[in-house]
């Protein structure tokens, strides 16, 4: 039995010991691992998604258990403190003492803090771990209590822009501070660095280039910097992200040959100067490079594996470092060598300002090859150009067509299909992981899913920048295999939203039992059953009353579930416009039945904390006042907010009030795949943000713009312009048609914008479509419509009118008691659940 | 909450005391849920209409301990009858309690009669 000790359970830590234990001579090894961390290794590429999941759990590459059931020993919270080459032993920082045969340093880096004076003052911070995140976190938030919202973050690469945008999300003014004249120095050009610029100030953080920090101000806290320019900016607190500085102090200590600059020495089989011990991942300095990217830890970890187990693996001589990311919103990428020109290279260039796009590929001289680029803000075509960069595979004729697609005729990718990629080319680099590998899992019958592909091969694991290759690989391998690829809804129905869509109609299916047994089979779920309702209202307009059973739990007692099981109540408030009577009304029903009330981001008023059988009794009550149901718990058409207008606004141009109350009449009560909202807006000041929903219109001189395809939400999107300069009538004769085509055709829960990102043609197809009738659908489109709209009813008028309907709002069968559990505690001079 | 959630047990055919009669068969939506109070605890009860089955669990949702489960969308997985919590859709087995989303969650069943058009729960106390 052979001692080996890992010192680190950082990523690549994990991946050596994940490496060790598929190993068929994993037997002979003892394997011991120290962390200096309180957890087991957890993914620090998507650090930053921490505070939107407030855990650490769904981060971990493996939790506790799965060392445990590979016989690892994992100390955490421990640190090593010494290396004793000569006795071949490590030391803890609880002074005991531990003996290896092989011993692997995983010990990471550590980021660089320059040598400004005043950095130890309290408000800065670094960015690497949990803790520092929950720090800045606290940090932060005392700030914001005390009325302070500045942040500053010193660093304009990859790390920092990540963390700028941290602290923005955290509710802080941030700025960021880089020394160089351009962000991302090290990945991108000039051009592309302006783009990426004006795109980040466009989300409000600030970037102040070639600044050179001179003193952190302040007594104890921090309040501001002081530069050798001489000028100083305000700010709270500090994030500095100024690169990285590996962790060789160990090394160092015990005599191991380090790098001048830091990190230790290894060779192509990842050994460093004293046999049996290895070093790996961001403290080995291999070919005089540190890399700070997990792609080369990993195979680093590999080849060490393959090394201490008898093989002969070594690290490839030159190591690619080509990334691809999404940076405050924006997709960035570069890959192979970005900046290469000379006389035997031709940089080919697309700038698109208005769109914030820029594309550059290095191609040789001969038009051969590709050797290098950069793409910002849009970097769809990156996976295609990496593998043709690093496959060597011979270009097109047209070299520009990669990055401005063909525009005669329908040519296809240059790449054609990704089958057509030699067997060794790699698609997933953070694991290694081939063209080969990924379809010999099908071919060879192991895999027969996306889904099973990725378990067995591990391919887009890691940062899923490869995913879509391997999607389309795996599809098209089993396509080539005769095997029918199918986006079905769920395990009852063998079917996508649109075929089903289509059959219902067809066949004049009329209910969710008769679907299941002429399309489906067992009980359907919580999956299909609403995807089945939302067709059958699509189709025959039928409301959430008819098939009770099948629709979403929301929709099924026509409210809003809350946190503690009560409902919230949010009657139509149309264009957002509404008198003092019903605003007297909603007042008094709301302390009738003690309910907390506040404006929605919809521009109405929502009732929250109502008992499920006291909602037929607060629904009368409204619709006697003239009120209608709001659909706030739908699938459907939400709200077409508005802004005041020409009626009122010095600036307005048409009457956007009459314009929006008109559509959402128009549209109330439309179910639809997602939700749908509206906007409309009096001028292009754009009050109403009609540009962040999924339709927008906007007045202009001579009519009004048409906006598609927005939303807000956790990706936001601005809509895009469809038809300008529309009459009232055809405004509404395209909306009519856009929102029926998308109804048709979406999948489940896809809002417009996701939608039209997948349309075959994108935009330019939907105009065709909408405007020039290019299917020959549009008329039926437009009475299918109408049709829909002739037959709206409010379901809760049609709830409270119907005993048989009323029998679902009671909390109890056998009982007319309330629901004895419900706990609600004092806020502000409302009321609010328990807390969790 | 902790105290709440261990006042569920699960009760299997031959541990119960109490047959109860929580009410009628057409008092109960089909292929969905409905909820029926026993003392002082709340049991959701299903109609699986499709294949004349009855399930019957607690109310409370393990999750986040709110009273909510007979208000759950109900469906099968594989073949086994379930339920999706209103709140976060959590998913469980009515079959044996289990959780179907991959936690340790776990609810508790009662077992249901059906005797002349009424249903009854089987309680241990
Ligand atoms: C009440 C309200 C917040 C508020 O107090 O202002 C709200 C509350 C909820 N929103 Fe919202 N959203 C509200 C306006 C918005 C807005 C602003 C707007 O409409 O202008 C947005 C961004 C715009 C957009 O949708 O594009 C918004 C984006 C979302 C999203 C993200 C959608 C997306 O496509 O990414 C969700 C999640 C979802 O739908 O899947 C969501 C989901 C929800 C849910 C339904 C979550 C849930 O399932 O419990 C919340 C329940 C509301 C309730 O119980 O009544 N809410 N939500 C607003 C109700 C507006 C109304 O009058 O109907
Ligand atoms: C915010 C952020 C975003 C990133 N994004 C990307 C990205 O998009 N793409 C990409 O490829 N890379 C990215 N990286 C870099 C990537 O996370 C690192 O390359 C990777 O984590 C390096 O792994 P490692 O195991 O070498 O070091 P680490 O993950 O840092 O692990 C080293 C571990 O060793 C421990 N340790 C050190 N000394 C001792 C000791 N003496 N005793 C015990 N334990 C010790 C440390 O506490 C640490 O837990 C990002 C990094 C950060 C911080
Ligand atoms: S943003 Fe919307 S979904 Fe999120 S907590 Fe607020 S209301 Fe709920
Ligand atoms: S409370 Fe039931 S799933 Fe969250």
């Amino acid at each position: 039995m052979k001692k080996v000790i890992v010192i680190g359970n950082g990523m690549v830590g994990y991946k050596f010991c994940e490496k060790l234990a598929a190993n068929p001579l994993r037997d002979q090894f003892d394997i011991l691992v120290f962390g200096e961390e309180p957890r087991p290794a957890y993914d620090r590429v998507h650090l930053s998604e921490y505070f939107s999941l407030k855990s650490a759990e769904p981060l971990l590459l493996a939790p506790m258990a799965w060392y445990q059931e590979n016989r690892i020993e994992l100390r955490t919270g421990e640190l090593i403190s010494e290396i004793d080459v000569s006795s071949k032993s490590v030391l803890t920082h609880k002074n005991q003492s531990f003996d290896y045969d092989y011993l692997i340093l995983a010990t990471g880096s550590s980021p660089f803090i320059p040598p400004i004076q005043g950095v130890s003052k309290t408000g800065v911070f670094i960015y690497r771990t949990i803790e520092d995140l929950e720090a800045i976190e606290e940090y932060a938030k005392k700030l914001q209590a005390k009325g302070k919202f500045r942040a500053a973050v010193l660093g304009g690469g990859l790390l920092g822009l990540e963390a700028a945008n941290a602290t923005k999300e955290l509710g802080m003014q941030t700025q960021v501070i880089e020394f160089a004249p351009k962000l991302m120095p090290r990945q991108l050009d000039h051009t592309a660095s302006d783009l990426l610029r004006a795109k980040i100030e466009s989300m409000d953080i600030e970037i102040l280039l070639g600044k050179n920090s001179k003193e952190i101000l302040g007594e104890e806290e921090m309040t501001g910097i002081l530069f050798q320019d001489g000028s100083v900016l305000d700010t709270d607190m500090l994030v500095i992200s100024a690169g990285i500085r590996p962790r060789d102090e160990l090394a160092v200590k015990a005599g191991i040959l380090c790098g001048n600059r830091g990190g230790v020495e290894v060779n192509r089989k990842m050994e460093t100067s004293e046999p049996s011990i290895f070093a790996i991942g961001e403290v080995a300095l291999y070919n005089q490079m540190i890399y700070g990217l997990v792609a080369p830890g990993y195979e680093m970890a590999g080849v060490a594996v393959d090394q201490i187990t008898g093989g002969e693996k070594l690290m490839s001589p030159t190591i690619d470092m080509s990334t691809k990311l999404k940076l405050v919103g924006t997709e960035v990428a570069s890959f192979g060598d970005p900046f290469l020109e000379n006389d035997e290279v031709i940089a080919i260039r697309y700038e698109n300002k208005q769109k914030g796009i820029y594309k550059r590929i290095n191609i040789s001289k001969d038009g051969s090859r590709l050797l290098g680029g950069i793409l910002v803000g849009d970097a769809s075509d990156y996976n295609q150009l990496f593998q043709l960069y690093l496959n060597e595979i011979k270009l097109p004729e047209n070299a520009e067509d990669l990055i401005l697609g063909a525009r005669e005729g329908e040519g296809g990718s240059a790449l054609g299909s990704a089958l057509d990629l030699p067997d060794s080319a790699q698609i997933c680099s953070c694991e290694s992981v081939s063209k080969g590998d990924i379809c010999g899992a099908i071919t060879s019958g192991k895999s027969s899913s996306l889904k099973e592909v990725i378990q067995c091969t591990k391919a887009s694991s890691c940062c899923g920048g490869c995913k879509p290759m391997v999607t389309e690989l795996v599809n098209e391998t089993l396509k080539s295999l005769g095997q029918e690829v199918k986006e079905t809804i769920c395990e009852h129905f063998e079917y996508s939203r649109q075929e089903l869509y289509d059959l219902v109609k067809i066949h004049k299916i009329c209910t969710y039992n008769e679907a299941l047994d002429q399309l489906g089979k067992g009980h359907g779920c919580e999956v299909c059953k609403p995807v089945m309702a939302s067709i059958f209202a699509s189709i025959f307009m039928e409301t959430a009353n008819r098939q009770v059973t099948i629709q979403d739990s929301n929709d099924r007692f026509l409210a809003n579930i809350q946190r503690n099981g009560t409902y919230s109540v949010v009657p139509r408030v149309p264009g957002g416009e509404i008198t003092p009577e019903k605003l007297v009304v909603l007042g008094e029903v709301a302390k009738k039945y003690d309910l907390y009330t506040k404006i929605t981001g919809g521009q109405r008023i929502d009732l929250f904390g109502a008992e499920l059988h006291h909602l037929p009794l607060i629904w009368k009550e409204l619709i006697d006042a003239g009120f209608e149901s709001g659909h706030a718990y739908g699938k459907s058409l939400r709200t077409v907010k508005s802004c005041v207008g020409s009626t009122w606004c010095r600036y307005g141009m048409h009457d956007s009030v009459s314009f929006a109350i008109r559509i959402e009449e128009r549209y109330k009560g439309l179910r639809s795949p997602h939700k749908l909202k509206g906007g409309v807006s009096g001028c292009i000041r754009e009050c109403a943000e009609a540009r962040g929903k999924d339709f927008g219109i906007i007045a202009v001189e001579g009519g009004w713009n048409l906006y598609v395809c927005g939303n807000g939400g956790a990706n936001p999107k601005h809509a895009v312009l469809l038809a300008s300069q529309l009459d009232d009538e055809t405004c509404i004769k395209y909306l009519d048609r856009f929102l029926m085509y998308y109804i048709r055709t979406a999948a489940p829960l896809m809002r417009t914008a996701p939608w039209l990102e997948k349309l075959d043609g994108g935009l330019d197809y939907l105009k065709k479509v909408v405007i020039e009738d290019s299917l020959g659908i549009a008329e039926e489109l437009e009475s299918e419509m109408q049709g829909l709209v002739d037959h709206y009813a409010c379901e809760w008028k049609e709830a409270i009118e119907n005993p048989e309907m009323m029998k679902r709002f009671k909390h109890f069968v056998n009982s007319d008691e309330s629901d004895d559990q419900l706990v609600f505690v004092p806020m502000r001079e409302q009321k609010m659940p328990k807390p969790w | 909450m902790e105290e709440l959630l261990k006042t569920y047990q699960t009760v299997s055919d031959h541990q119960v005391l109490h047959w109860i009669c929580v009410g009628g068969v057409s008092d109960f939506p089909e292929n969905a849920g409905g909820c029926v109070k026993y003392k002082s605890k709340q049991v959701a009860v299903f109609h699986f209409e499709r294949t004349q089955s009855w399930y019957a669990c607690q109310n409370l949702c393990p999750h986040k301990m709110e009273m909510v489960l007979s208000r759950g969308m109900t469906g099968d997985a594989a073949g086994i009858p379930k339920v999706a919590c209103p709140l976060h859709k959590k998913t469980f087995s009515l079959q044996d309690g289990k959780s179907l989303s991959g936690d340790e969650l776990q609810i508790a069943t009662y077992p249901v009669r059906i005797e002349n058009g009424n249903v009854y729960i089987g309680f241990a106390d």
